[in-house]
């Protein structure tokens, strides 16, 4: 390969990384609920909420690490609003998460009036030593924040936990079938209490990437669509966490990759490049659900339906 | 789904909003004036810049004698739900009304008709009734001025311009961007990226980083967040703040932000309401008028000749000169569109549709 192809190529990996780390985060938690059997719509609402309170940390404190903490625990709030509603009190999930994501978007516009025209110091970019060599894949995916690292690691304990220990057992099992998991004595209530805290977790935290890494200010509505796209990966990836993480990853590129051969000057329509990612998604979801048996196998057999115990 | 239940959830809480806050009595030396912003004022860009408009009108309108009592309804989705808003804006008593998106056009335009004694101003757009102006600024002008700086600051001689959607103000933009750097140098070259949104800024950023990775040094955004001014920031190359002042987002990339200042232009609308002396022309202000303006050089990056090249082209544009869109102009594909010494008028330029010559990328057609 010629060295101008590698150079390239390292800078359209390096664009798609940026963007798919906050949405690792995002859809790594909402797997997680959904895995438990339950569909939060509110990613997005939970995300700006955590966007909003880590940028104010961040910006009283001059600590990203405080600031990424505080949008998790936001984030975990949030989450038990809709914890309380759709599995407390057995409210139709969908409209639940639907209004968490209003209530998220409106909430953060308020408490975030005076954050506008702020800024938080810049993050600390680690190459990892040896790795950082490897041609092409080192330089983009070797080069990040701590923070970036800890999303790829989270990521990676979640297939883990998920496929190898007890607790991700409890998980599936409650995800597929609530009521044999209650009659074996797991509790339903509980289990999709800490899976739904989870991904509020995880939402606040990529929320609070996007404001302290990826942007590193505040407006209004900034994530702008981010937590529907990880919605729709969970979709993308038939709820494989894996595959997930390689998912966003594809979807960073396949968003970059738009731009970056704008910048390159194909004579490619830009409206043809931008619409890429849907075309890329709708080919993937043809290819993944040509198996119907298979991909529908994979969606927990109760998601997004109460469970009354 | 989500956007038509988030749109209801919305336009119920303006309407609210209208039902509290627009019922004032209006004494004699006060007047009541509504603001429809398409944005939240947290935009940090449009919707920001239109808001310290009507903040500084109250002040100049203070100084007057005159007390301006103001409702702003903030997010107002375009469409039939603005008509509504607007409605209720003017039957509450406010008897001047500004709308400030380019989507409330047919919304104001159909009230104004059934609300004759309400005053409309609105922005951007080109329907007008005997009770409805209009007001736009001449945004080119400020990307002209940025372009002469970037022209001396250009070191790859290539320079960035993340684009949003393919309108005829944009295309104004994105060619001063490129006329103002090629006043300084003719060999400087603009590549476009568009990304087909106002405002995402994980996009923008996206955007940006393409265009840096491919050698542009110096950018220009018509897109409504600071994504791309922070980008530069982070790749060590240099932009500019648009529609408000960004110095603070990233003030080791920022060389000076082209401002819109609404501020002049609100408070003698409503003079001239008040005053009995409205007409309802087209309003098109640009730096003469005050309404476009270059603010906060960086006057450690920006060299002395880049800063005294961009003060002379702004005094011919405060002399009413028209140095912009000035002949000999070739498109993009070399053919001579303006023969030289023509200057193109305002039909010329509202309709503009063409790139011109040094741009690099196409328009989505």
């Amino acid at each position: 390969m010629s060295t101008e192809l590698i150079l390239s190529l390292t800078s359209l990996l390096a664009i798609g990384l940026g963007y798919a780390i906050p949405l690792i985060f995002a859809s790594m938690g909402e797997l997680v609920v959904e895995k438990s059997g339950v569909l939060n719509l509110g990613v997005e609402g939970m995300m700006i909420v955590g966007a909003v309170t880590a940028f104010s940390v961040t910006v009283d404190t001059g600590s990203v690490w405080l600031g990424l903490l505080a949008g998790g625990i936001a984030g975990t709030l949030i989450s038990v609003i809709f914890a309380v509603l759709a599995i407390h009190l057995l409210t139709r999930q969908v409209p639940t998460g639907l209004a968490l994501t209003i209530f998220g978007l409106g909430l953060s516009g308020y408490l975030g009036k005076d954050l506008v025209g702020k800024t938080v110091p810049d993050s600390i970019v680690y190459p990892v030593p040896i790795l950082k060599e490897i041609p092409i894949l080192g330089d983009s995916l070797f080069t990040q924040t701590l923070p970036g690292y800890l999303a790829i690691i989270i990521g990676l304990v979640v297939v883990y936990v998920l496929a190898k220990t007890r607790i991700g057992l409890i998980v599936r099992a409650v995800g597929e079938s609530p009521e044999v998991a209650h009659s074996i004595g797991f509790s339903v209530r509980k289990t999709r209490y800490a899976a739904t805290l989870f991904g509020g977790l995880m939402a606040g935290l990529g929320g609070g990437y996007i404001a302290l890494i990826q942007q590193k200010f505040w407006v209004e509505n900034m994530t702008a669509g981010i937590g529907w796209i990880a919605l729709i990966l969970v979709v993308f990836s038939s709820w494989k966490p894996f595959r997930l993480i390689l998912g966003a990853i594809f979807f960073g590129i396949i968003s970059g990759l738009s731009f970056y051969m704008q910048a390159k000057n194909y004579p490619i329509n830009p409206n043809l490049l931008n619409s890429m990612p849907f075309i890329a998604s709708m080919v993937v979801l043809c290819i993944t659900s040509a198996n119907s048996k298979r991909s529908s196998a994979n969606a927990p057999a109760s998601l997004g339906q109460s469970y009354h115990s | 789904m989500k956007m038509r239940l988030y749109k209801l959830v919305k336009t119920a809480a303006a309407l609210a909003t209208v039902a509290v806050l627009g019922g004032a009595v209006q004494a004699e030396d006060s007047v009541n004036i509504g603001f429809v912003y398409v944005g939240p004022v947290g935009d940090g860009g449009w919707t920001f810049a239109h808001d310290n408009g009507r903040q500084e009108m109250i002040k100049n309108l203070k100084a007057d004698g005159i007390e301006a009592k103001t409702t702003v309804i903030e997010s107002v989705p375009e469409g039939p739900e603005a008509e509504r808003v607007i409605r209720e804006l003017s039957v509450k008593g406010n008897s001047i009304i500004f709308t400030t998106s380019f989507g409330y056009m047919d919304p104001t335009f159909k009230v104004a008709r059934t609300q004759p004694k309400t005053t409309f101003f609105h922005a951007t757009g080109f329907k007008n009734a005997p009770n409805m102006g209009t007001y736009e600024p001449r945004t080119y002008q400020g990307a002209y001025l940025a372009g002469v700086m970037a022209g001396h600051m250009s070191k790859s001689k290539k320079l960035g311009f993340v684009a949003s959607i393919p309108i005829p103000e944009v295309i104004r933009n994105i060619n001063a961007y490129t006329l103002g750097a090629q006043s300084v140098d003719p060999s400087i070259t603009t590549q476009i990226v568009w990304i087909g949104d106002w405002f995402n800024p994980a996009k923008e950023k996206q955007a940006a980083e393409a265009m840096i990775a491919e050698g542009a040094d110096v950018l220009l955004q018509n897109t409504d967040s600071p994504a791309v001014l922070k980008a530069a920031q982070d790749n060590g190359v240099m932009a500019f703040g648009w529609d408000s002042d960004m110095t603070a987002y990233g003030p080791k990339a920022h060389l000076a932000s082209a401002v819109i200042q609404w501020g002049g232009f609100y408070t003698d609308a409503v003079k001239s309401v008040l005053d009995g002396k409205f007409d309802n022309a087209n309003v098109w202000d640009g730096v003469k008028e005050g309404m476009i303006d270059i603010i906060s050089y960086n006057k450690d990056l920006l060299s002395e000749e880049a800063i005294a090249a961009a003060e002379a082209a702004k005094a011919k544009m405060m002399a009413g000169e028209r140095i912009v869109f000035v002949g000999p102009i070739q498109n993009k594909a070399g053919e001579e569109v303006v023969a030289a010494g023509v200057s193109l008028d305002d039909d010329a330029l509202h309709g503009l549709s063409w790139l011109v010559k040094g741009i690099d990328g196409s328009l989505p057609e």
